[in-house]
């Protein structure tokens, strides 16, 4: 703790003694604050004026906060923020489940490591809207492989994205095969960068893979889960493009996330609603994202 | 420093001389867009009026462009449109889509030329606003309604329903015998308002001024019996067992294939699913055949039309004279010509002088009778009144999968088409 704080206030004291003799003028500045404000600060700020309007593209009419008192009266809404985070905690738990144990058995002494790497990474790369394209053939109730699979072992599978019960599931779960990849990776620079010596220490004392696990490897890649929780929790809270490509929210509203409710809107037209939508939505990620940030990163600074 | 100047003039005559000769080029042709959906049928027919258009008016060449249909499409043109990035001619919806998109504001007004007098008045007023004329005609009349399969009826010697009451007979005789009964699609989820939209003649015959007090905040699906009838037989079809299994999974095409090939016996659906048909399947168009959704009296029989798509014009075309000139070839009897020769015709057209070719298929033989003297249709609802809830698409895959009961989802499409309204900005919602 000392030593933190003593380095702090050492790095502090150039910092502004640097600012302040600064050969650059602030003018410099400038290019990146044009970026930042065409790009960022205009259209978040214009959608917030938007968002207290009626709004037809061709004109617009203030009406104060009747959007948002509209999008919280949605029928539909309660089930899409249901839905939304159902949606990223499957994902985002069982991102961290599978992306860590296929951590480590790719960081261990297996034969054709590097090929199974590139195969574990490879959904990555591929688009969201193929996969979900791909996956609903996969998952049609009467035609699809997996039912017509599971067919041959005696079971009859059930409508994956037909049943109202299971749609955002079986969405969640094509998440999680496209994703996991990139948690894998993390994953693996993470143990990586793990000392070898914590482990030769570990096994002259006798310790079982399992304690090994659990004692060194588990602890020491804290980081590296620490940006999956927070990445893949963050994505499952955005996710548009894989729900639309399969389900459209369907059937009925039974797979809505709160994306697909704004994107709804904005496809009727009701461009003013949509954008109260966004701000809504925009608000909500911030309000879960920043605790979770907060809080996994004190606990990382405790230890 | 003579030399130069020399050098300089004949360097700018020779550029002078070119522009000269490129502006007249420009001159001779004239390029315009033009922005269809990209349905199969809507590409066949716009390509083979553009050609013909082109062979007779070598002076201007028009390139389609195509866009998603629906939803997508939809907002598609609303953005273009609204940033003034249309194409120079562009194919769209006629009724409560169009009023969507502010014409009086976007397009052009074409009630003063000649060709107007010889188009319906059930389709002029379906694009229009007040005395402006927006849109000509794209195809004939359609209808919404039932299609069947001819062979299931006649291997169970079954007759076309005219209550809803021998229509389901019916669906229990063809379940009997071991067929599906009833096709639906709700994978395109716009397939699933078909029972909901085709019933609204019944409702007109029922209560003729349903349209206007609808339109007025005063009668509500919920609350109108007979409006609800619509939510109420989707929900009995399915919860009688009488849809194909995969019929959360299935989708538009899916659905016209099964009723061509007897793997279900009834798919509700628009005619212009005839030319896809056709296009599709050949000659197996002669398997299917078509009757108006049955209502509750035998006597009231009547079919609910639909008003075909229409060709508009935006102010920002870039030559509003060529553009002017295509919707007019478009409006004409050659234009009719066109469309006989490209794709199956699929109804009575609604332009004056246009002519049936002489061997429609059998399934429009059974639609032309309800537009003959003395047949009974009425227009669908999105053509009389300009409010159509977005969501009603959503609430129908719902009711036709037993997921919520019909009284339910009509009160929550009443809520829907509020928003539609006030969005409108309509006086007294």
């Amino acid at each position: 703790m000392m030593a933190m704080s003593s380095s702090a206030t050492a790095s502090n004291a150039p910092l502004t003694k640097r600012q302040r003799t600064s050969p650059y003028p602030t003018w410099f500045f400038l290019p990146a604050a044009i970026i930042y404000g065409v790009l960022f600060l205009f259209p978040t700020f214009s959608s917030i004026y938007f968002s207290l309007t009626r709004w037809t593209l061709f004109d617009s009419t203030f009406i104060g906060l009747d959007n948002f008192a509209q999008f919280f009266r949605e029928p539909f809404l309660i089930q899409g923020v249901i839905n939304t985070i159902i949606f990223a905690l499957v994902t985002c738990t069982l991102k961290v489940v599978f992306g860590l144990g296929l951590a480590v058995l790719l960081t261990s002494d297996i034969r054709m490591r590097a090929l199974l790497r590139s195969i574990v990474f490879f959904p990555v790369l591929v688009s969201a809207v193929g996969v979900g394209i791909a996956f609903t053939a996969m998952m049609h109730p009467t035609r699809g492989i997996i039912n017509i699979a599971l067919d041959l072992v005696g079971i009859s599978g059930p409508g994956w994205l037909t049943n109202p019960a299971l749609a955002i599931y079986s969405v969640a779960l094509v998440e999680v095969w496209r994703g996991v990849g990139l948690a894998t990776v993390i994953f693996i620079a993470g143990i990586m960068s793990i000392p070898q010596d914590y482990y030769e220490a570990a096994r002259i004392d006798g310790a079982s893979a399992w304690e090994r696990f659990c004692y060194i490897t588990l602890p020491l890649s804290r980081p590296a889960t620490v940006t999956v929780i927070i990445l893949s929790f963050i994505h499952g809270l955005r996710n548009f493009e894989l729900v639309w490509a399969m389900t459209r929210g369907g059937p009925g509203f039974a797979s809505d996330v709160l994306a697909s409710v704004i994107y709804k809107q904005y496809q009727a037209g009701f461009y003013g609603l949509s954008t109260a939508g966004n701000v809504v939505l925009f608000v909500l990620i911030a309000l879960m994202a920043i605790p979770l940030y907060i809080y996994l990163n004190r606990r990382e600074g405790h230890q | 420093m003579n030399t130069k100047t020399a050098r300089h003039l004949m360097v700018g005559s020779a550029v002078s001389a070119l522009m000269l000769t490129s502006t007249a080029v420009q001159a001779q042709t004239v390029n315009l867009t033009m922005l269809v959906d990209n349905a199969s049928h809507t590409v066949a027919i716009s390509e083979a009026l553009v050609a013909a258009f082109e062979a007779d008016n070598p002076d201007i060449s028009i390139d389609i462009e195509t866009r998603p249909g629906g939803g997508e499409g939809d907002n598609i043109v609303k953005t273009r449109l609204a940033t003034g990035q249309m194409t120079d001619i562009f194919w769209y919806n006629s009724g409560s889509l169009l009023q969507a998109l502010n014409p009086a504001q976007t397009l052009i007004d074409l009630s003063d030329e000649p060709y107007m007098d010889d188009i319906a008045d059930s389709f002029k007023q379906v694009v229009s606003v007040g005395e402006e004329i927006f849109g000509v005609p794209t195809r004939p009349a359609e209808a919404g309604g039932i299609f069947y399969n001819r062979a299931i009826y006649d291997e169970l010697g079954l007759e076309i329903p005219l209550t809803w009451d021998a229509f389901m007979a019916n669906n229990e005789a063809i379940a009997a015998a071991g067929h599906t009964p009833v096709i639906q699609t709700y994978r395109d989820t716009w397939t699933s308002q078909l029972f909901v939209l085709a019933d609204f003649y019944n409702v007109l015959a029922q209560e003729p001024d349903w349209a206007e007090r609808y339109t007025n905040n005063e009668a509500k699906y919920a609350t109108s019996a007979i409006a609800l009838r619509g939510f109420e037989k989707l929900a009995e079809v399915h919860d009688a067992g009488f849809l194909n299994a995969d019929f959360g999974a299935a989708g538009y095409e899916d659905g016209l294939r099964m009723v061509v090939e007897g793997e279900g016996a009834h798919y509700p659906m628009i005619t212009f699913a005839i030319p896809a048909i056709s296009d599709t399947f050949g000659d197996a168009i002669e398997n299917v055949g078509f009757f108006a959704q049955p209502g509750d009296s035998a006597e009231e029989n009547g079919l609910t039309v639909w008003m075909p798509a229409a060709l508009y014009i935006p102010q920002t075309t870039s030559d509003e004279e060529a553009a002017r000139r295509f919707l007019a070839f478009v409006a004409s009897p050659e234009g009719c010509a066109v469309q006989n020769e490209a794709v199956a015709v699929n109804g009575p057209y609604l332009i004056n002088g246009c002519e049936l070719p002489e061997d429609v298929a059998g399934v429009v033989r059974d639609l032309l009778p309800y537009f003959e003297e003395g047949g009974n249709n009425a227009p669908a609802l999105e053509f009389l009144s300009p409010i159509k809830g977005p969501l009603l698409e959503q609430l129908t895959v719902e009711v036709g999968s037993g997921i919520r009961p019909p009284q339910d989802a009509a009160a929550l499409y009443d809520q829907d088409v509020v928003r539609q309204a006030q969005q409108l900005g309509l006086d007294g919602w």
